[in-house]
């Protein structure tokens, strides 16, 4: 990691592990709470960076793992098992699996078909999720949060703000650990020449299974994640229009880069969340019409600040020392 | 008679109703140079794919040091020493030259499922490719990025991929493609002194490079192998002459 990037993600993280003091000095309890969502988030669209970004895989149902994750554990407290020592490794498990069966296929396959057929699964699994009648069909069902035997209290909005900055700090090590080791070299070289791969020796396609796999278990963990922060699961968590939300984060924030799929999580809900508030200063009523402005802003990132946040942002801090 | 580093018989692909490779009969020996022409279309690429595993033939039989290797991927014809180069430049290109080698090397390391210790500082995979890179005379060159190299230095690169796999047959398809007459003399050097220490299938189409280098020479029409033999012989053989040579043997178009 070059320093500027070691940099860049460390004020991200100070960043966030600010929030809840300054929310609680400013009574805006609201603001730990919304950043939980975008660690969360960012979680999903940091592991969705490791295949795309270093393995070239445009995986368009990535969101589909964050339902499985998610649905892991709202099954499980469904049938009254609320321990999250079970949950966890649960989703751990469920959205490995998924990964793994989801990306054995789809790997065999290269291109838009890729696109094609990662949208399908996910789009399966969706419906799937909505023909569960037990667990509340496509209108979800609320679910208690998960405890940790008086380990982790996740009712405790401070404690739980904290386990996901854990969480998220760790991942994004773990990813950036990853893309640099053998592991990783294979990953970057398979996505800039597959054919030489398998020339100088390497079995490509099972390397890149297991970067799904592992990318899937990451965003199931998100899941689980969200599904205690909203306290409720449904099949929305699966729905395509969520995995384009994580694709746009990974392009907003600029792909390849890992600490950009923060940026680009908290960057794309800072918008979504804010924007319509913004444009009722401009004039009431302005608000609802907030993607009006944020389709173009999301295409004039994408199509001129090339690398998207983070390459704004290193130009920015080389330019400024 | 030498032991056979390669022994292609009855060698059959077709893409459509085109006849890439007919029935074609190859034997490498150990040790030799052995230089594959013919003209354009004649089917050189596809028989280099399909002896490195990259495509499938239709029928017939590819022995590699006494293994049928027919069916196997090219990743595992790779673990057992067949390397090759590409025709049209093959590299990683976002990567710097030592990491394009430095993954060839890495690949017959063991497995690569180790995901923590960082893959650039590890000597063990560092040391043999700048060896590598040192042998085909781009050892100054190392930490640049491999799509700013020359073209020139891009073809030195692809050999040294090939050679960091520590081949025992290297298929080397046309590695003076694109260049000019320096780079080209400097490619010659360069082959002669892996002759010394290597068995070598050459795809050329440059016939001065060939008569320099060439133990035996097999010439490929419309799939076919029409003759084989040492320079000399192929240099005199009349059906040579007439599907391929023509008159005077430099008259032949160096595209690719």
């Amino acid at each position: 990691m070059t320093r500027l990037q070691f940099r860049i993600a460390l004020v991200l993280l100070l960043m966030f592990a600010l929030v809840p003091p300054l929310g609680a000095l400013f009574e805006q309890p609201f603001l730990s709470y919304f950043f939980a969502r975008i660690m969360i988030l960012g979680i999903a669209a940091v592991s969705l960076d490791l295949i795309l970004g270093f393995g070239g895989m445009v995986s368009f149902g990535h969101a589909v793992y964050l339902g499985v994750g998610a649905y892991a554990v709202g099954v499980l407290s469904h049938h009254g098992i609320d321990n999250g020592f079970i949950q966890f490794p649960v989703a751990v498990l469920a959205s490995g699996l998924a990964a793994l069966a989801i990306g054995a296929m789809s790997i065999r396959t290269s291109g838009v078909y890729f696109i094609m057929i990662t949208l399908a699964f996910a789009q399966m699994l969706y419906f799937l999720g909505i023909s569960l009648e037990e667990y509340g069909g496509d209108d979800g069902m609320a679910i208690n949060r998960s405890e940790f035997g008086g380990l982790i209290d996740l009712w405790d909005p401070m404690q739980f703000y904290y386990l996901v900055f854990g969480l998220l700090a760790l991942f994004t090590y773990l990813a950036h650990r990853i893309v640099h080791s053998r592991f990783g070299m294979v990953l970057q070289g398979t996505r800039s020449n597959e054919q030489r791969m398998r020339a100088i020796g390497f079995p490509t396609y099972r390397y890149r299974v297991a970067a799904f796999t592992i990318a899937g278990v990451m965003c199931g963990v998100a899941g689980a994640l969200l599904a205690n922060w909203n306290e409720f699961v449904s099949p929305d968590y699966m729905h395509w229009t969520r995995s384009g939300e994580i694709l746009i984060m990974v392009i907003l924030g600029g792909i390849g880069t890992l600490v950009g799929a923060l940026l680009g999580a908290t960057g794309f809900l800072l918008l979504e969340e804010y924007l319509p508030d913004l444009m009722d200063l401009g004039a009431q009523g302005w608000g609802e019409h907030w993607m009006l402005l944020f389709g173009p802003l999301l295409i004039l990132v994408v199509l001129f600040g090339r690398g998207g946040l983070y390459a704004l942002l290193t130009r920015w801090a080389i330019r400024h020392g | 008679m030498a032991e056979l580093a390669l022994s292609v018989s009855g060698l059959r692909k077709s893409f459509g109703g085109l006849r890439a490779t007919d029935n074609l009969d190859l034997d490498v020996e150990q040790g030799e140079l052995h230089a594959v022409i013919g003209p354009n279309g004649a089917g050189k690429t596809t028989l280099i794919s399909q002896l490195a595993g990259e495509l499938n033939p239709d029928g017939g039989r590819i022995i590699f040091e006494g293994r049928d290797v027919t069916r196997l991927p090219a990743h595992r014809r790779s673990a057992l020493g067949l390397a090759r180069s590409f025709q049209i430049t093959s590299v990683f290109r976002s990567l710097s030259a030592l990491d394009n080698v430095a993954m060839a090397v890495q690949a017959h390391d063991g497995h690569s499922f180790r995901f923590w210790a960082q893959a650039r500082r590890q000597p063990g995979l560092r040391g043999p490719a700048l060896a590598a890179l040192d042998q085909v005379g781009l050892a100054g060159r190392a930490e640049a990025v491999a799509a700013e190299l020359s073209h020139g230095e891009q073809r030195q690169l692809e050999i040294a991929m090939a050679l960091a796999t520590r081949p025992r047959l290297l298929l080397l398809d046309e590695p003076t493609a694109g260049m000019g007459p320096d780079e080209s003399g400097r490619m010659v050097e360069l082959l002669q002194s892996l002759k010394q220490s290597h068995t070598i299938v050459l795809i050329e189409h440059d016939m001065d490079v060939i008569f320099q280098l060439a133990d035996r020479i097999t010439v490929l029409v419309y799939g076919r192998a029409i003759a084989t033999g040492a320079p000399d012989q192929i240099r005199r053989n009349d059906v040579v002459r007439q599907a391929y040579l023509g008159e005077e043997h430099s008259e032949v178009p160096a595209d690719a």
